[in-house]
């Protein structure tokens, strides 16, 4: 029996749990206050729990696990980086964020600075970070239904956008926070379970990861390539090809000798059991390159990469709207503070699982890393690692294979459901009171319009792998909301017009990066390869040119600060305790 | 049948305390030349703090990818059969994550305290 039916079961269950979840809490929400912040009631214990289920998303379910596989050592940045951030989030921002008593991140900005043009600017910032992000997701959506149960692509953006749509609409935060809080628990359930039940099968595998050879196959497999893709072969025997290699049609045929060679889309490749896997060009083939640090992710230059990775995600986190926002639902700054810190022991936990499935993707599926579509990993590894004949010696376990494959999938649809609500809370947030007036009708039109948009430029854009998508708007974040919070914070010159230099600035370079490495991306050849690798990590460049900017332009301005920054920033900084905190709230 | 009388509550214009607090915490909430500078101070400590704990977090962390660049052989060092580098990034770097991070929260909170104590005049 196939495990198809109990995996569309468990899909099944995961929407119906949400959407039954999100009823609850729409029933509690009446104001906008409700719709917007949840009335700032949530402890320290759910917040962090549903900003860990909004955090974790299609990226780090799917997309850590694919990487490290595929780059090895120094992909475990990327999940080291996530965390990280809520370091960032706890030292600079979560306390005095909260204690300002903005209720979106543009009303911040006009709160600190006085300016309703750069709450404007603000206000563009965060819905094209959202619908940046929000597009990842919906793909990945696509990605999971079309690998587990082959449905249309069309089908993963569509059903996540409504049932998102819908929870969003009816509750808003108030509602979303239960089912985030949820989410993260389910999520590490379906990631917790396979990766341990998958440890017991590595520790009793005697094959090596390290050593001059790439991942060996295990048993007979056959991929389809889908997209036209450069694989290196390090051993041509074993592997025979049909369909078209560097133009030429070959059929049923052995590769001539190791090398590069261009599969085009059609292709079918067949490895017997115990051929050496090839790898997409450009990541590391052998085993012992696998495992060494400092050989980047595919590109030159890769101590820069490593660099701009460790900014994009450190500082990148304190940029995201989606996660900010949930800071105002806290009663007040040290419930935010704690709330940062419960995140971090959150994700440390679960970012142990995703390593794990990411090694054992290499050594039971290494059939993925030829295709690219190495994000796929983490849902095929059940059943290809248990049901595939390894496990097949302990019958009770191979029996375990759909039901863990099944656990995998609601794991994954719970990830895109929990960050697109979050997600479209904060669109929805930020162009109700911001474009429209403001009220709970406007709220809910801004969520239907915001959750729809993204559908078809998830159908159009080309996807990159998820977390190298999600890293470049982890990007985008850092070198625009993260200089302005924290020099706004903290540096009390600065200026509505040096604020949105740099948010302008810090936009157009980091966004015009991402969009070039979305479309194809730049010429290695050229330069040396740094536009390249400019291109495909901006972050160590963009960050730093958007907080100069700020500086420079806010001291050649300084006439224009803000005549009672000595009020906001006693508001900001000073304790509840002494009574000068003022809630905001849209005008009705 | 007569409904429950309600509870007799004693009616006080402030608290004893509260009259003798409020002179400095007005000299903050109105902003005053003293408050401004009590503000200025708090801030300045926050940052600090900040600022210091964000130092020994980045050299713990962002120190690594440079010291395996510049020592390749500290790769092949292994630990239970684990590579020394793939132990570091997938385990041990998240406990330092976390104490920095608990240790933050105990000392601002504590820098909050003195500067409440400052500011309503106990000793």
């Amino acid at each position: 029996m196939t495990g198809a039916p109990l995996t569309a079961a468990a899909l099944l269950a995961a929407a119906l749990a949400t959407v039954g979840i999100g009823f609850y809490g729409i029933r509690l929400s009446r104001t906008t206050s409700d719709f917007l912040v949840a009335s700032r009631s949530i402890g320290p214990q759910w917040n962090a729990a549903a900003i860990s289920g909004e955090y974790l998303s299609a990226a780090s379910f799917l997309g850590v696990a694919g990487l490290i596989a595929k780059y090895g050592a120094d992909a475990l940045w990327y999940p080291v980086g996530f965390t990280a951030g809520y370091l960032g989030l706890l030292l600079f921002v979560a306390a005095p964020l909260r204690r300002s008593g903005a209720y979106t991140v543009p009303d911040f900005a006009e709160f600190r600075l006085g300016s309703a043009r750069l709450r404007k600017v603000a206000m563009l910032v965060v819905v094209v970070i959202c619908t940046f992000y929000l597009v990842p997701q919906y793909q990945g959506a696509g990605l999971a239904l079309k690998t587990l149960l082959g449905l249309p692509v069309w089908v993963g953006p569509v059903a996540v956008g409504a049932i998102v749509v819908v929870n969003v609409v009816g509750g808003g935060m108030r509602s979303i926070t239960f089912v985030q809080a949820f989410q993260y628990w389910l999520k590490l359930t379906a990631i917790a379970v396979p990766a341990l039940a998958l440890l017991a099968l590595f520790l009793s595998d005697t094959t090596k990861l390290d050593g001059p050879l790439p991942p060996v196959i295990q048993h007979q497999t056959t991929v389809t390539v889908e997209t036209d893709v450069v694989v290196q072969v390090a051993e041509p025997a074993g592997i025979t090809v049909t369909g078209d290699v560097d133009g030429t049609r070959m059929d049923g045929a052995a590769f001539p000798a190791p090398g590069r060679y261009t599969l085009a889309h059609g292709s079918t490749l067949t490895l017997a059991a115990g051929s050496a896997t090839p790898v997409v060009a450009g990541a590391p083939s052998s085993g012992d390159d696998w495992l060494a640090s400092g050989r980047g992710l595919g590109g030159g230059h890769p101590l820069y990469q490593v660099i701009s990775i460790i900014i994009a995600t450190f500082l990148g986190t304190m940029g995201l709207p989606h996660v900010l926002v949930r800071f105002y639902t806290n009663p007040d700054g040290t419930a935010a503070r704690r709330t940062a810190l419960a995140v971090i022991a959150l994700l440390s936990l679960f970012y142990l699982f995703p390593t794990l499935l990411g090694v054992f993707a290499r050594q039971f599926v290494p059939q993925l890393l030829i295709t690219g579509t190495a994000d796929a990993a983490v849902l095929l590894l059940p059943s290809a690692a248990i049901g595939g004949g390894i496990g097949a010696v302990s019958s009770p376990v191979a029996s375990l294979a759909p039901v863990l494959a099944a656990l995998v999938a609601a794991g994954a649809i719970a990830a895109f459901l929990a960050t697109s609500s979050g997600l479209l809370v904060s669109i929805a947030g930020a162009l109700s009171t911001d474009v429209l007036r403001g009220r709970v009708r406007d709220f809910r039109v801004a969520a239907v319009v915001g959750g729809m948009v993204p559908i078809p430029l998830a159908l159009l854009a080309s996807s990159l792998e998820l977390s190298r998508s999600v890293g470049l708007v982890f990007a985008v974040a850092a070198s625009t909301l993260c200089p302005l919070l924290v020099l706004g914070i903290w540096w009390r010159g600065l200026t509505s017009v040096g604020a949105a230099s740099g948010l302008v600035v810090g936009g157009l370079a980091s966004g015009v990066a991402t969009t070039l490495a979305v479309v194809g991306g730049v010429d290695d050849r050229m330069l040396g390869g740094w536009p390249a690798v400019v291109v495909g990590y901006p972050a160590a460049v963009t960050v730093p040119l958007a907080f100069l900017t700020m500086v420079v332009v806010s001291l050649l301005t300084s006439a224009s600060r803000p005549p009672d920054v000595a009020r906001i920033f006693a508001r900001m900084h000073v304790p509840e305790r002494l009574g000068m905190g003022v809630e905001r709230l849209p005008r009705e | 049948m007569t409904s429950p009388r309600p509870q007799r509550q004693r009616v006080i214009l402030a608290n004893r305390r509260g009259a003798r607090v409020i002179r400095t915490r007005v000299e903050v909430q109105e902003q005053t030349r003293v408050g401004d500078a009590l503000v200025r101070g708090l801030v300045r400590a926050q940052l600090g703090l900040a600022l210091r704990l964000a130092a020994v977090a980045v050299c713990a962390v962002a120190l690594i990818p440079l010291l395996l660049g510049l020592f390749p052989q500290v790769d092949d060092v292994q630990i239970a059969g684990i590579r020394l580098n793939w132990l570091i990034l997938a385990a041990l770097v998240y406990p330092v994550l976390y104490g920095v991070g608990k240790l933050y929260v105990r000392l601002a909170e504590q820098g909050e305290r003195d500067f409440v104590r400052v500011v309503d005049g106990e000793p």
